[in-house]
């Protein structure tokens, strides 16, 4: 831990490769494994410091299992996290105990996050007594501190989550898991169980969280509009893998993804001008099954855009940056090394704007027609 | 849930107490403890209860009252001029006599003392065995979950007069004989409910919160998977009670728990059954009051698991609803004219109050 710091730079997360499959048993006497769910397939991404990773895709993508491999609460299959330049894959629980401080977890369901039989300031004050930093009236004090900080009446300490509403449960969460000081802090869709006004008094408490203590976030949502507002970088999950990965004005601006693209199309717009002038690309169906995911590019069978070579050959995340010249000036950092040409292959998280697409969206090009037309074609045979 | 909760505020508002200081968070337990106040039948099981606890701690001093001991015979009162035993009221005798002329009243009282002794003993003994063993199975789960939870099946599949038939052989009967036996009959119902209930409270999300803290796995049990097994715990420690004393009644009955001449429910019914064309009170008294004491725990048991389920608060609202509702038509009614329904409606709304 010493070394911390000089060795990975600014980089305070890395995960390299990670795997994750789950055992699907079948019943009966003799249990024996006859299948695995790729939860995560082979993912690489960075965590910067002081920075907030955002983490898009629909349910079963695979988010949350990764976000339970960074945080060390399930083992990776194989595949290597390193934490301020330490592997933490294979260490043991008590080897792995001082780590624990650095990484903390927000959830999504602030339901069933709290324990409903214990009183709040047991909740918040479980980090003390687990990692025996203060006792007594000075666990007490430090509670109240905590809970002054995330916006909670500290008088409140002897309450049960019960009395609490959704946001003021959440923001108990957030006094959790800051109460150990921690670089990292995991939010796995925190606020997707809110109502919209409570929204954003959390995210605005996370960001000035953020600012405070220098915190880095990996923000798990499948709210785009929500990753789009606390996120540095974006990195977009389907089905275990993930399709693209950019700075998030960059991914907004110029998804290159189809899915991606799909994806903002979906998400509701405000403007009732510009909900109605947006072009929906309505998916066909279902995301298949992760025991048996698709060869190939894995969204190959829903793509409008797909072709032979998609369901033969994985397309590997480089960058595309020559397709078209970007309408605004690039971004802050956009001559990385990374993204030096096209082409290049870069890890999620950094500043290259990566896609794992053979056919990438060219702006301007309206995915949409491109599906409606294929669909007439099919109605009507020529 | 809130017209409960609004008619709870307004009830410690009255008494002064919601005001100043901290606010105190309303436990599981004050809810509970409302909602069973307002169920007649756990209330009658519950006084009933707490006399029979009475009565067995006094026995002595009840036995001085009669001026009668325990194991004491007395044949020239007791009997009558057969050498039977005498009916209750005879002779100063409450209850009346034994067949050897002993007061059946402190007799009974005496058994009391043993049956719920054994009941509450054997219940707390199996209880703590059956929370750690189910706990340890169903959190760690894999090879202890296998070996435990197959040990559990084994107990429970055991038939359990034999087992008992063999070890009394054996040991010769006792009062150890019969907690170590009852106990160990008892913890393997209660480990399997507790395992299963651990299986689904290790999957919420606030014990994965935990283990992000880093929490090790008895911390997580005890403080946050432990709290929330209380309830159903509480529950199934209430049934278990009256099966321990029914438990320890058939063994001293089949001569292989308490012996004579200490006096037990189990054992005054077997030497009963041979006077009960002659004295129908030896019979009676005992078995009454082994029914009586199952009984009420069973029903508390039962009134105690449907206050621990928020959904019962619907059905208790319902009734309060209900009660209004009579005790304003029996006004009305009174007003216009005391028909005989009114009455009846205004009878059910005085005891409506009253409960």
């Amino acid at each position: 831990m010493a070394t911390a710091n000089d060795t990975d730079g600014d980089v305070l997360v890395r995960v390299e490769n990670a795997v994750k499959y789950f055992p699907v048993k079948a019943g009966g006497f003799l249990r024996h494994t006859v299948g695995q769910v790729h939860a995560v397939d082979d993912v690489s991404l960075v965590i910067e410091r002081g920075k907030t990773l955002g983490l898009v895709g629909e349910t079963g993508s695979g988010k949350s299992t990764l976000a339970r491999c960074v945080a060390g609460l399930i083992p990776v299959t194989s595949g290597k996290v390193y934490l301020n330049g330490t592997e933490i894959t294979q260490l043991s629980r008590r080897a792995m105990r001082p780590l624990r401080r650095e990484v903390q977890m927000i959830f999504q369901d602030p339901y069933s996050s709290l324990n409903p039989r214990r009183r709040v300031g047991a909740i918040i004050g479980d980090p003390f007594a687990i990692h025996k930093t203060a006792t007594g009236a000075e666990r007490k004090r430090m509670v109240q501190e905590l809970m002054e900080r995330v916006g909670l009446n500290p008088e409140h300490f002897n309450r049960f989550p019960a009395e609490f509403s959704g946001g003021q449960r959440q923001r108990i969460g957030v006094a959790r898991a800051l109460a150990l000081r921690p670089k990292l802090i995991i939010c796995d869709e925190p606020v997707s169980a809110l109502d919209v006004s409570i929204q954003a008094q959390v995210l605005n408490l996370l960001s000035d969280l953020q600012a405070e203590y220098g915190l880095s976030y990996l923000f798990i949502a499948h709210d785009l509009e929500v990753v789009r507002h606390v996120s540095d970088k974006v990195a977009v999950m389907y089905l275990g893998r993930i399709g693209e990965a950019a700075p998030a004005d960059s991914l907004y601006s110029q998804p290159r993804h189809p899915y991606t693209v799909a994806l903002l199309s979906a998400a509701p717009a405000a403007d009732p001008d510009a909900a109605a002038a947006r072009q929906r690309i309505i998916l066909t169906g279902d995301v298949p099954s992760p025991i048996d995911p698709p060869a190939g590019c894995r969204f190959h069978p829903r793509c409008p855009k797909a072709q032979e070579i998609c369901g033969r050959v994985e397309p590997p995340l480089v960058t595309h940056d020559d397709l078209d010249v970007p309408k605004a000036g690039p971004p802050a950092g956009w001559q990385s090394a990374d993204a030096a040409g096209p082409g290049v292959p870069g890890i999620p998280g950094g500043e290259a704007h990566v896609t794992a697409c053979h056919f990438p969206v060219v702006s301007g090009e309206t995915l949409a027609s491109a599906r409606t037309a294929a669909i007439a074609a099919e109605r009507e045979p020529a | 849930m809130s017209v409960t909760e609004l008619e709870f505020d307004a009830h410690l508002a009255e008494e002064g107490q919601a005001s100043g200081g901290p606010v105190q968070g309303r436990t599981q337990w004050q809810l509970t403890w409302r909602r069973l106040r307002s169920d007649r039948v756990s209330m009658i099981a519950l006084a009933v209860i707490v006399i029979m606890v009475l009565l067995a701690i006094f026995a002595p001093a009840i036995a001085g009252l009669t001026h009668h001991a325990v194991d004491t015979a007395y044949p020239v009162n007791g009997e009558n001029e057969d050498g039977n035993p005498v009916g209750p009221g005879v002779n100063g005798f409450l209850l009346g006599t034994d067949s050897t002329g002993r007061d059946l009243l402190v007799r009974v009282l005496y058994g009391a003392r043993i049956s719920l002794f054994v009941g509450v003993v054997t219940t707390l003994i199996a209880t703590v065995l059956g929370v750690a063993v189910g706990l340890i199975a169903g959190y760690f789960g894999g090879i202890i979950d296998t070996v435990l939870a197959r040990f559990t099946d084994a107990v429970l599949a055991f038939p359990y007069i034999v087992l008992a038939l063999a070890l009394a052989v054996v040991f010769g009967p006792s009062l150890t004989i019969i907690l170590v036996m009852i106990t160990f009959f008892s913890w393997a119902g209660i480990a399997r409910i507790v395992r299963g209930q651990t299986l689904s409270i290790k999957e919420k999300e606030y014990v994965e919160a935990a283990r992000s803290l880093g929490a090790g796995p008895f911390r997580i049990m005890f403080f946050d998977i432990l709290p929330n097994l209380l309830a159903p715990v509480l529950v199934i420690g209430t049934l278990y009670i009256p099966n321990a004393v029914v438990f320890e009644s058939t063994l001293s009955y089949l001569g292989l728990g308490v012996q004579p001449p200490t006096p037990s429910w189990g054992n005054m019914l077997s030497d009963a059954q041979n006077f009960y064309q002659v004295a129908w009170w030896y019979l009676v008294f005992p078995a009454a009051a082994l029914l009586i004491t199952t009984l009420a725990f069973n029903l508390l048991g039962d009134g105690i698991r449907d206050a621990m389920d928020p959904r019962t608060e619907k059905l208790i609202a319902a009734r309060r609803m209900r009660r209004r509702q009579t005790r304003r038509s029996a006004n009305k009614g009174n007003k216009q004219a005391p028909s005989g329904l009114a009455v009846g409606g205004a009878a059910t709304a005085d005891t409506g109050t009253k409960g």
